[in-house]
Parts: C-alpha cells; sequence; structure tokens
C-alpha cells in the first residue's frame, strides 16, 4: 500500500478528482503524535500501580501487622488482646451503637423520602436542602453545635431558661446521646438512596393500585414500600458503615461520657503509646474492619433481590394529604428546627460570648473568637492552610484519576477493573481511622528510594485521603459517563485518536460538570476531614478538622465554636457554588439538589 | 488494496457463541451488505471488524495485512477504517467542520492544510454554510453528511455503516441511500453495510450476505439472493419468500426442471448439476402466482382467506393445494375484488428448485 505525506502537493485537497481516484493518500503515520505503543495498557498499568500503593498494599500491611506481628500466627496473643475487658467492652458498644443508629437512621430518612417523594408537601425543596445539610457539615462540629445547644448562650433555649447549669451532666453525654446524633447525622443517607429508589417506581404500578382503590396509607404499605426495599437497605448499609467510622461524634461525646468504642480506643492507645500500640491497634482496626463488612453483608442480604424496575419516564403521581397536610408540614418544619436551627444556633450564639456559659446578649456578645480563628491564632490558621493545600492537591489528583478509572471501569470490563473497582470502593466503606493505621504502618519504615520515613510529614495524610476518596471521586464521574455515548469514544479511536488523546478531546469537554461534582464533594470532605488525620496529625503536620476535639479538650469551647462555625460557613459556601456550576448535571450527582 | 478477508471467524460473550466460523471475501472498492434480523451477531462483526472486539478465533486481513488474528490485534485507531455510527456518533461539544477536522488534527496535518480539505470535503456533501453549526442544530439527514464527510475527510479505505437508516423516517431514507451510493461513487472505498431491512440491502450493494444466529446463510449478488437462493432459510427470508414441496423432479438442461407442485405439473428453474429425485423444496415469491381465468388447464385451486386493499394492487392470503392447507400469498393489481372464502384459480408462473445440500438445514 503506498500512502504519501499529507502535505505533499497531490494530497492537500484542492483538486476536486484527489477524493475520486483510487490510490490512498491517508495520513502518513509517522506525523500522529507520538504515542507509546499501546497507551491503554499504559494508563491500566498506571491505575493498578495506584490503587495497589495507596490502598491493597497498605490494607494488606494492616491485616499482616495484625494476624503475624512477629512474622507468625500467635492464636494466644489474638484472644488475649480481644478477650481484654476494655476491648470487650468497646466491642459490645460499638455494635449497640451503630445498630441502634442505623435503626433511628433508616426510620427517619425513609419517612422523609416517603413524604417528600410521594406526597404534596408544600415547599419540598427547601425542606430536602436542610434535610440534607447536616450531612455536609462535619461530624464534630454536629456534635460541638448539640453540646453547645444547652448552654447559656443558645438563643433558642437559653431565653427560654432551658439551659444546663454549668456543673450538670450533659444530657448527650451518654450513650443515647451518641446514638441519637449518628442516628440523626445518617438519616440523609438512607432519605437519598430511599429517593433514588421512590424516583425510579414506575408510575403505572402505582396507578395501578389506585385503580384497584388502594387509598394513601394502603398503597405505601403493600406497593410502594415492598418495591423500593432494596433502596431501603441500601441505605441503611450506608448509615451501618457511616455510623460505625463516625469518628467526630463518638469521641466528641463518648470520651467525656467514658462510652468507650472500638474507634476511640483505637485513638486512645495509639495517642497514649505512639506506635509501640501500633501491632495490636492494627488488630483492633481489623476487627472493627470486620465488623464493617459484616453489618454490609447483613443488609445486603436484607436487601437482596431488591425490585431493579427503572422508569424515568414518569414520576409516581403525588398523593394529596388533604386535611393531613398542614400536621404533616407542621411536624416536618419542627424537625428542621430541632435538628438544624436548634444546634448551629447555639454555635453561633457560643462562637459570639466572650466566655463560654455566658449568655448572649448586647454586653457578652463580641467578634473576638472570630478574628482569633481567622486571624490571631497561628495553629488554626496554619491547620488551616495545610487543610486547604492537601485537599486542593487531593482534588487535583483524584479528579484525572478518576476520570481515567471510570472510563477502564465503565468501556473496558475485565477482572482488572472490578478489582480496582472494589479496592477504591473498600477504602472508602471502611472507617477512616482503618486507613489512618494502615498508612502509619506502610509508611512507618524509611522509604527504600528516598531513605526517610514519611510517618508524622504532611504526606502520608494526602496518601491516606488519595486512598479513601477515590470512590468518592468515581461516584459522580460513572454517573457522568453513563450519560456519554460510546459511540463518541469509539469514533475518536477510528480517527486515530490514542487513549490519551481521546479523554483528552472527547471525554473530557462531555464529563466537565461531573468532574466538577466530583471535585466539590471531594473538596469539602477532606477540608473537613477528621477520622484519618486525627491519627496521622503530629507537630509537624496539623489539619483543621481535627483542630476543634484539640481546642474542646483545651478548654477553649468559644474558639473551637468560632472554628466550627466557619467550617459550616465553608460548606454552604461550596454547596452554592456547585449549584450553579451543576445546573446541566445528572439527577442524583449533588445529594442536596432536589 | 482495501480488499477484507475474514476467514472463520468466532465469537463468543461468555457462554454464548455469537459468530460461528464466519468468512466473507470482500473486493476492493465492493458494497457489501450484511443482512439479518437483531441479535444475528452482524453489529459484532462489525465490532470485529473495526477491531473494537477481539476473536475468539479465525482472522481478518484488510488489504492483505492481518489486522485480527490468534496473534495480534490491531487497534481500531491504528486501522484507518471509517465507521457510520446508528446515532452518527457525532462529537456535541465540537462544531461541524471541527468534528470533521479531527482525525487530520490527531494525524498531525498542518491547519492549512487541514483547513482545505475540511472546506472542500464539506461543500462535497453540501454543509459548507453549517460548518461552524453544533450537531445538536442539524437535522437527521444532515447529521448523517457530517458522519460520512468525516469518512470522506479521512480517506477511509474501509467505510463500516451501523443500520445507518434505522433512525430515520421513511422518506428522508430514500434520499439518503442515494448518497450512500454516491458516497460510494466518489470515494471508491470498500462499504460494509450492516442493516435488517432487506429493501435497503437489495437496493444498494454489490452482494448481499444473509447471516442469521451467527452464520452466513449466503454471500451473493442481490439477484442471485431473490432468484437462486441456497437454503431454504434464504428463500423464506428474501422478498416475502415461499417454501413448497415439489415431487418428481427432472431436470430438463438448460438449468430448467419439471416438477409436480401442488399437485400439479411446473416448469422450474435449477442448479446446473441438479439430478431427477422424489422430492425437492421450491422457492415461490408473490410475484410468481397470477390470478387465471376459472377453467384453466392446470390451474391451482385456492380459496381466499383474507384479502387487504394495498393502493395499487390487492394483497391475497389464499389457502391453496390438493388438501386446501398450503398458505400462499399474491399480488393482484387494481381494480381487483375479491372477498373472503371466494375461490381463485392461480397459475405458477416460475419457482428455484433449492439445491439438496443445503435443503435440509
Amino acid at each position: 500500500m503506498t500512502r504519501s505525506a499529507p502535505n505533499s502537493p497531490t494530497s492537500s485537497g484542492s483538486d476536486p478528482l484527489s477524493l475520486a481516484d483510487n490510490t490512498p493518500k491517508r495520513p502518513y503515520r509517522a506525523l500522529r503524535l507520538p504515542s507509546a505503543p499501546d497507551g491503554e495498557r499504559l494508563l491500566l498499568l498506571a491505575l493498578v500501580l495506584f490503587v495497589g500503593v495507596l490502598s491493597i498494599v497498605p490494607l494488606g500491611r494492616l491485616a499482616y501487622a495484625a494476624l503475624f506481628p512477629q512474622g507468625g500466627f500467635d492464636a494466644a496473643r489474638i484472644a488475649e488482646i480481644l478477650g481484654g475487658r476494655r476491648v470487650a467492652e468497646a466491642v459490645v458498644n460499638t455494635i449497640w451503637i451503630s445498630v441502634a443508629a442505623t435503626l433511628l437512621a433508616t426510620v427517619t430518612g425513609t419517612l422523609a423520602a416517603l413524604m417528600t417523594g410521594l406526597t404534596d408537601m408544600r415547599n419540598r425543596t427547601l425542606w430536602v436542602f436542610g434535610f440534607v445539610l447536616p450531612l455536609m457539615i462535619p461530624p464534630q462540629v454536629t456534635a460541638l453545635a448539640w453540646i453547645q445547644a444547652f448552654s447559656p448562650a443558645s438563643p433558642i433555649l437559653g431565653p427560654l431558661g432551658l439551659s444546663l447549669p454549668p456543673g450538670t451532666r450533659h444530657p448527650l453525654y451518654s450513650m443515647g446521646g451518641i446514638i441519637f446524633l449518628l442516628g440523626l447525622y445518617n438519616a440523609p443517607l438512607v432519605f437519598l438512596s430511599v429517593r433514588a429508589s421512590l424516583q425510579r417506581l414506575p408510575a403505572s404500578l402505582l396507578e395501578a393500585a389506585r385503580a384497584n382503590g388502594a387509598g394513601g396509607f394502603a398503597l405505601t404499605r403493600d406497593i410502594v414500600l415492598p418495591l423500593i426495599r432494596g433502596g431501603v437497605f441500601a441505605g441503611a448499609a450506608l448509615a451501618f458503615v457511616s455510623a460505625i467510622g463516625n469518628f467526630g461524634i463518638q469521641a466528641m461525646l463518648g470520651i467525656p461520657a467514658r462510652v468507650s468504642t472500638l474507634i476511640t480506643l483505637i485513638y486512645r492507645r495509639l495517642s497514649s503509646y505512639g506506635p509501640s500500640a501500633l501491632n495490636d491497634m492494627a488488630l483492633l482496626a481489623l476487627l472493627l474492619a470486620g465488623l464493617t463488612v459484616c453489618g454490609m453483608a447483613v443488609t445486603a442480604w436484607l436487601g437482596r433481590r431488591g425490585d431493579q424496575r427503572v422508569d424515568a419516564a414518569q414520576r409516581p403521581p403525588r398523593m394529596a394529604l388533604g386535611r393531613w397536610r398542614l400536621p404533616v408540614e407542621a411536624t416536618a418544619w419542627a424537625y428542621l428546627l430541632a435538628c438544624l436551627v436548634l444546634p448551629l444556633s447555639a454555635l453561633f450564639g457560643t462562637a459570639l460570648v466572650r466566655g463560654y456559659g455566658q449568655p448572649l446578649n448586647a454586653e457578652t456578645i463580641t467578634f473576638e473568637n472570630f478574628a482569633n480563628a481567622l486571624f490571631h491564632h497561628e495553629g488554626i490558621r496554619e491547620a488551616f492552610a495545610t487543610s486547604l493545600w492537601l485537599t486542593l492537591l487531593t482534588v487535583a489528583v483524584l479528579i484525572p484519576v478518576a476520570v481515567a478509572l471510570g472510563y477502564v471501569l465503565v468501556w473496558r470490563k475485565g477482572w482488572v477493573a472490578r478489582l480496582l473497582r472494589l479496592a477504591s470502593e473498600l477504602a472508602y466503606a471502611l472507617p477512616g481511622i482503618i486507613i489512618g493505621v494502615a498508612m502509619i504502618l506502610f509508611f512507618l519504615r524509611p522509604l527504600p528510594l528516598i531513605g526517610t520515613g514519611l510517618y508524622g510529614t504532611v504526606w502520608v495524610i494526602l496518601a491516606a485521603y488519595l486512598s479513601n476518596y477515590l470512590a468518592l471521586a468515581l461516584r459522580p464521574i460513572l454517573g457522568g459517563y453513563a450519560q456519554i455515548e460510546r459511540g463518541l469514544d469509539e469514533a475518536a479511536q477510528l480517527a486515530g485518536a490514542g487513549i490519551f488523546a481521546r479523554l483528552r478531546d472527547i471525554v473530557l469537554p462531555s464529563l466537565a460538570p461531573s468532574a466538577m461534582a466530583a471535585g466539590i464533594l471531594v473538596f469539602m470532605t477532606a477540608i473537613n476531614e477528621i477520622q484519618t488525620s486525627v491519627l496521622l496529625v503530629s507537630s509537624r503536620a496539623q489539619t483543621i478538622g481535627p483542630m476543634i476535639i484539640f481546642l474542646e479538650e483545651a478548654g477553649s469551647s468559644t474558639l473551637a465554636a468560632a472554628v466550627g462555625c466557619l467550617m459550616v460557613l465553608l460548606v454552604l459556601a461550596l454547596m452554592g457554588l456547585s449549584l450553579i456550576v451543576g445546573r446541566r448535571l445528572p439527577e442524583g450527582v449533588l445529594p442536596w439538589r432536589d | 488494496m482495501s480488499d477484507i478477508a475474514i476467514d472463520a471467524l468466532d465469537k463468543r460473550f461468555g457462554q454464548t457463541q455469537v459468530l460461528h466460523q464466519v468468512s466473507l471475501a470482500i473486493a476492493d472498492g465492493e458494497f457489501v451488505a450484511v443482512l439479518g434480523p437483531s441479535g444475528c451477531g452482524k453489529t459484532t462483526l462489525l465490532r470485529c471488524l473495526a477491531g473494537f472486539e477481539k476473536l475468539d478465533g479465525g482472522q481478518i486481513a484488510i488489504g492483505g495485512e492481518t489486522v485480527s488474528g490468534p496473534a495480534r490485534h490491531l487497534p481500531p485507531e491504528k486501522r484507518g477504517i471509517g465507521v457510520v455510527f446508528q446515532n452518527y456518533a457525532l462529537w456535541p461539544h465540537m462544531s461541524v467542520a471541527q468534528n470533521v477536522a479531527y482525525g487530520l488534527k490527531i494525524a498531525g496535518l498542518p491547519k492549512p492544510d487541514r483547513d482545505r480539505r475540511v472546506a472542500h470535503v464539506l461543500d462535497l456533501v453540501e454543509l459548507g454554510p453549517l460548518a461552524k453549526r453544533r450537531p445538536a442544530d442539524l437535522s437527521g439527514g444532515q447529521r448523517q453528511r457530517v458522519a460520512l464527510a468525516r469518512c470522506l475527510a479521512m480517506e477511509s479505505r474501509v467505510v463500516l455503516l451501523d443500520e445507518p437508516l434505522a433512525n430515520l423516517d421513511m422518506h428522508l431514507r430514500g434520499t439518503l441511500e442515494e448518497e450512500f451510493a454516491r458516497f460510494h461513487a466518489r470515494s471508491g472505498a470498500t462499504m460494509f453495510y450492516i442493516t435488517h431491512d432487506q429493501a435497503e440491502a437489495l437496493a444498494l450493494a454489490d452482494r448481499v450476505a444473509v447471516m442469521d444466529r451467527g452464520r452466513i446463510l449466503q454471500f451473493a449478488p442481490p439477484q442471485a439472493l431473490f432468484r437462486q437462493p441456497a437454503s431454504e432459510a434464504v428463500a423464506g427470508f428474501i422478498g416475502e419468500g415461499r417454501v413448497l414441496d415439489g415431487e418428481g423432479l427432472h431436470p430438463t438442461g438448460d438449468g430448467l426442471a419439471r416438477a409436480s407442485v401442488l399437485g400439479h405439473p411446473a416448469r422450474l428453474r435449477c442448479a446446473p448439476g441438479e439430478r431427477p429425485r422424489p422430492r425437492a423444496r421450491i422457492s415461490i415469491h408473490p410475484g410468481d402466482l397470477d390470478l387465471v381465468p376459472e377453467g384453466t388447464h392446470n390451474a391451482i385451486s385456492a380459496n381466499v382467506t383474507r384479502a387487504s386493499f394495498r393502493g395499487a394492487y390487492l394483497r391475497t392470503e389464499v389457502m391453496a393445494g390438493p388438501a386446501g392447507d398450503v398458505p400462499l400469498s399474491l399480488n393482484i393489481a387494481a381494480p381487483a375484488s375479491l372477498r373472503q372464502g371466494q375461490r381463485i384459480s392461480l397459475a405458477l408462473r416460475d419457482g428455484w428448485v433449492i439445491p439438496d445440500t443445503a435443503a435440509t438445514p
């Protein structure tokens, strides 16, 4: 076959016959972009390395350290550690707290989804935003806000005289308090999952039941609930995983209340004994991972054979609440008042008074705490700066990786792709503290080539973030891929574009809104993150997330409240930004958008 | 040269074998259609040719160069094949001109040359004034022409078309069929056209490969498929064909034979090597049956079961044969009127003896 260079005069295209004659003048291959012999294989290799080094190997190292600390399996040691009174107590507490909180979250979230999804309640969009908002607030801030809810500075309970006198035991410093807060905190997770199921419910099924004479209650009980069972249990699984690994609430309430859970036990032992307790703590972390996986397996089994009917064409019709409309709406808004306004207003109240315990009035009001948090407190400023660049770097690395990984997962099936997906999901589902322990173990020893260890530096935190949030970044991007037609990529492939050119020219422009949403999600989660970094922070590397706990432990409640307020404002700003850039996003990518 | 040699192709998805020993030899510049019902494996065959699927057996050579085989798999971006996708796969974020230019840009063609070639190609498909538009602002027919222009610009020597008319309404199809014929004449490329619509396949292609359940049943020019089907399956599939029993087959030379069909002697066409045999299967089409006056010698009597008005003709379903249990259809030129249950007489003007080797499927 003869091929001539395209810039030779014969194929300039100016001659009308050049397209009709029979000698091929396809552009000469040597002129194509320099590309590796097989770009896709290269990409896959890079992804395997990324996920392998950041997820699979550290978790493997954790399991090895837990089971074979001195190179051999020692059943007696394992029995001794797990059989200890404190560990046994923590295990029982962990299971009881996470199961009870999951039940509370499931009932609340399902009711909320049914109400907003099926009834003609008014102002749904605003209510949904308020209901989902707590999920976006860092748990340590939520815990702090609830602790402040009963302080004299609360603008709601304070003037009513319902605040706790100093010295009395706080009602939330208890097992019940932890369950209550975890349940409320995770209810939006169940809500989102159930709402997604409701939106897929074929309208005709409900209309058929209506035609058979089923009223609103019978319809919900006999038709809707069985059909959304899969969504309810999927949400319950998320709520369980989130509850069992929620360090912020368990630590802020559990440590003062002396209610020990696995997660707080690991944290306290590691901060008192340092790396010498690592092998034992690895065992506890493995136990926690085991409990998490068990919980997911049980909920998956309960929700098995969930109906997978998809019918996006028609939304189910809304049911008229009739004379129940006002009471239902009143209850719904009262819930938001109690669960959102009460704690958050108290948090702001506390941040605005000079000293903890003062009521909020014209004499005590001050912006000193905010000024301190923003400008004067060096620790806070540095921690914030560290968190900011760590988070930005995480986003900058994870979004391209997630776009490439999404490509492999969606369009190139195979066992490697499945393994990559499983590994990234596992690193996301397992409580962050487990990733923390795994990262310490993995990076404790000096690295082979550099000769110096990363332990105690900010780079370990970065590694933990990359491992932890890959799946979070992946989710909106997979949703975006589902909307791109496969032929667009194949057409570009036929035009001669290699994998990297296609990702840049074809995939990325179509995926931009989803990638943006993924970036905002990762940013919001990582900037306030506490579970992983609380173990990894050192005198050299502080992040803003655990700062609240340190400030509260040090007695600076008002300063802690001010930092918490700033975090909430940051979250609100990001949510607003995402609503502006996210107009073209597929439904369900941004959880707070109805 | 860009002849295509497909040799003993096997393709499995998990446990299901999608392609069985598919072999086709396509000449340089030929227009070939692959015709078959949905799910017969024709799209898989196209994806194998384009390089999107790897083979489980056999090989594909284009212009004498093996592109897919046991030890070799040239990726799609290195094959230089053009594909017109069912929904055209135009990149929505690029203008018409950018869509056409993309492959040239990847190939490293300098911008002045690229612009010139794109403008020329767009003029050829009469899309010059729309060069700056986005694909979303085009009609279905215009999108189709952008997809063709993309192949023209790349000067692809092999163009694969995946049911390109399936998403368009009826009256647009005729114009676009013409467009393909012009494209073929202009580019001289080897065309490989996938469709489930036999009217399209028979009208456009030099040769048609009839496919069913992953196998090629017959690969022949359209007239041959219609007049000389190689198997009962093809005979029944093409042109509303029917297969009847024939008795006492006697070849008379010159490619003709005599046999008894529906209890009456008939003159049939047959393959040159045909030998006398007691039973044969005969392929006929509605056009082979004529309505004759009552009492004509050797006429086949039939019972009208349904007659429906189709404008220029009356579509008639009858039950025929000695026992009145053989369903036949024929078209009777208008004006005519027939009632259900009416007895009519028919004459069989033509028929083809299906060769024996393929008569038993």
